[in-house]
């Protein structure tokens, strides 16, 4: 708090006091945290900030809380790999992987923004937090939340698959199964957010929630020796990812932490749950609402609440977006999974197989620095890759019979 | 008796064959709410616009409909919200 200079909106520019809320009493418009740059860059420089543990609090002066954080304490510094064997597949000099699929405690890039938004949710005094999700997001409000001693609601289709609310049941939380279309769970969660005093993550606490993603961009730029990649692809769901990476670079940039350099960032969805990239496509501003069929379930959201400022974040970087079918989401989690030994959940196939078509396309050159968001993990969705990847060899117990399979193994 | 009022954030847009009509004005008189628009910004291709409406629940339900019915599309302010 001591540098952050309160809420500002993004239509009109009025000024709000801290407090939980999210949208402009005037305009409507969405509500973002504002910082005083300038004391930051009298206060914090690069040597001090590459001393302190590696997680993404090591950014503290540049996220949105009063005091220090209590929720997720160990969660970020993910790992940035040089992938050269994807690469050389892609065809391309030089390319890097940021693996938020190994994010802590519950394996993507959703527990850097619920380590905020729950730090800031007991900063608030609220008891109680919760969210809507049907994935990644109701694991890491679940499970931060059991570890913060904080009660937790998550509200999900009452018709949601077993399997999917298991990694979310085990940490103990009050799920809610509700009866209803997906409209319905979105219009009562709204209700429900406006009228308990709840802290709901990507509701009322939105504004606070959001800025945890500028972690995923801040760690970009420093484990890249503080330069920028030429070329970023971000997956797009609701769109704040890809707004927040672009505000933490420029936020690096404001405090000349970087050595030079810019970024041109790529928007990745999956074609079933494409209206930002459509819009991208069509020259619009007005994103068109669709009805999500895809397999990437994590990306499925048909009316983005970002949709618009995602749009200016890939026309104001000079990047570009870009859709893949489900065909090529699994063609795209194998290549990496064969090239890398990473295995991605399908929002992970969304960035590989977009990034694959961009450079196909000859939209990102091959001789320039490139970097592949993945933001979740494939255990968590192996359903999607089920009767895609072939079946175990099996043999009889002896070792003539090994012999037989592995020489047609070798001779294939 | 009265049934508790709601306040209601909602984005209206308009396809092209209503960007001349009073839908607004008419929803107001129509049913028992109170319309505030907040911001808008029409073209000759489309319409946008943030709305409060204030009312009885069972009075906004069929002001939606209603709004729903003529083609305009509805959306609460949060958009989508499960993630």
């Amino acid at each position: 708090m001591e540098f952050v200079d309160g809420l500002h909106c993004r239509e009109c520019g009025r000024k709000y006091d801290v407090s939980a809320i999210y949208v402009c009493e005037f305009c409507f418009g969405p509500l973002e945290v504002m910082y005083r740059y300038e004391e930051i860059k009298e206060q914090l420089t690069v040597e001090e900030l590459m001393c302190r543990p590696k997680t993404m609090w090591r950014y503290k002066e540049l996220l949105p809380l009063d005091h220090e954080p209590t929720v997720g304490l160990e969660v970020g510094f993910t790992p940035l790999i040089k992938a050269r064997r994807l690469a050389k597949v892609m065809g391309v000099k030089e390319l890097y992987i940021k693996n938020d699929s190994v994010n802590y405690p519950t394996l993507s890039f959703k527990d850097r923004v619920v380590s905020v938004a729950l730090s800031k949710a007991k900063e608030f005094g609220l008891g109680v937090v919760a969210c809507a999700s049907t994935g990644n997001l109701a694991n890491s409000v679940a499970a931060l939340a059991a570890s913060a001693d904080l009660e937790s609601y998550i509200f999900i289709p009452f018709d949601l698959e077993q399997g999917k609310i298991l990694g979310t049941l085990i940490y103990g939380t009050n799920l809610i199964g509700v009866r209803g279309s997906y409209d319905d769970v979105n219009r009562l969660c709204s209700e429900i957010a406006q009228g308990l005093g709840w802290g709901f993550v990507n509701i009322n606490l939105r504004p606070f929630y959001a800025e945890g993603s500028k972690t995923f961009g801040f760690e970009i730029a420093e484990q890249m020796g503080w330069n920028l990649p030429q070329h970023v692809v971000v997956p797009m769901a609701g769109g704040s990812l890809i707004t927040k990476i672009w505000k933490g670079f420029k936020e690096l940039e404001k405090l000349g932490f970087l050595n030079g350099g810019t970024s041109k960032i790529y928007g990745a969805q999956a074609s079933g749950a494409s209206p930002i990239t459509t819009a991208l496509k069509e020259g619009e501003d007005l994103i068109k609402p669709q009805k999500p069929r895809t397999i990437a379930k994590s990306l499925a959201i048909g009316n983005p609440a970002d949709g618009y400022y995602s749009l200016k974040v890939m026309r104001e970087s000079e990047g570009w977006g870009e859709d893949v079918s489900d065909a090529e989401i699994i063609q795209a989690m194998k290549l990496l999974a064969h090239t890398e030994g990473i295995f991605t959940e399908t929002a992970g196939g969304v960035t590989v197989g977009v990034t694959q078509k961009l450079i196909q396309q000859g939209i990102i050159p091959r001789d320039e620095s490139i970097l592949i968001c993945i933001t979740g993990n494939g255990l968590k969705t192996q359903e999607a890759v089920m009767g895609e990847i072939g079946q175990p060899v099996v043999i009889e117990p002896n070792i003539n019979d090994f012999r037989r399979v592995a020489n047609q193994e070798i001779s294939q | 008796m009265l049934g508790a009022q709601v306040r209601k954030r909602v984005y209206l847009t308009f396809p092209q064959a209503l960007i001349k009509e009073p839908v607004v004005y008419n929803v107001g008189k129509k049913f028992k709410v109170v319309t505030n628009i907040r911001t808008a910004s029409v073209t000759e291709e489309i319409g946008i616009m943030a709305l409060e409406i204030t009312g009885e629940e069972e009075e906004y339900q069929k002001a939606v409909e209603y709004l729903r019915g003529l083609g305009v599309r509805v959306d609460p302010i949060e958009m989508d919200v499960i993630e």
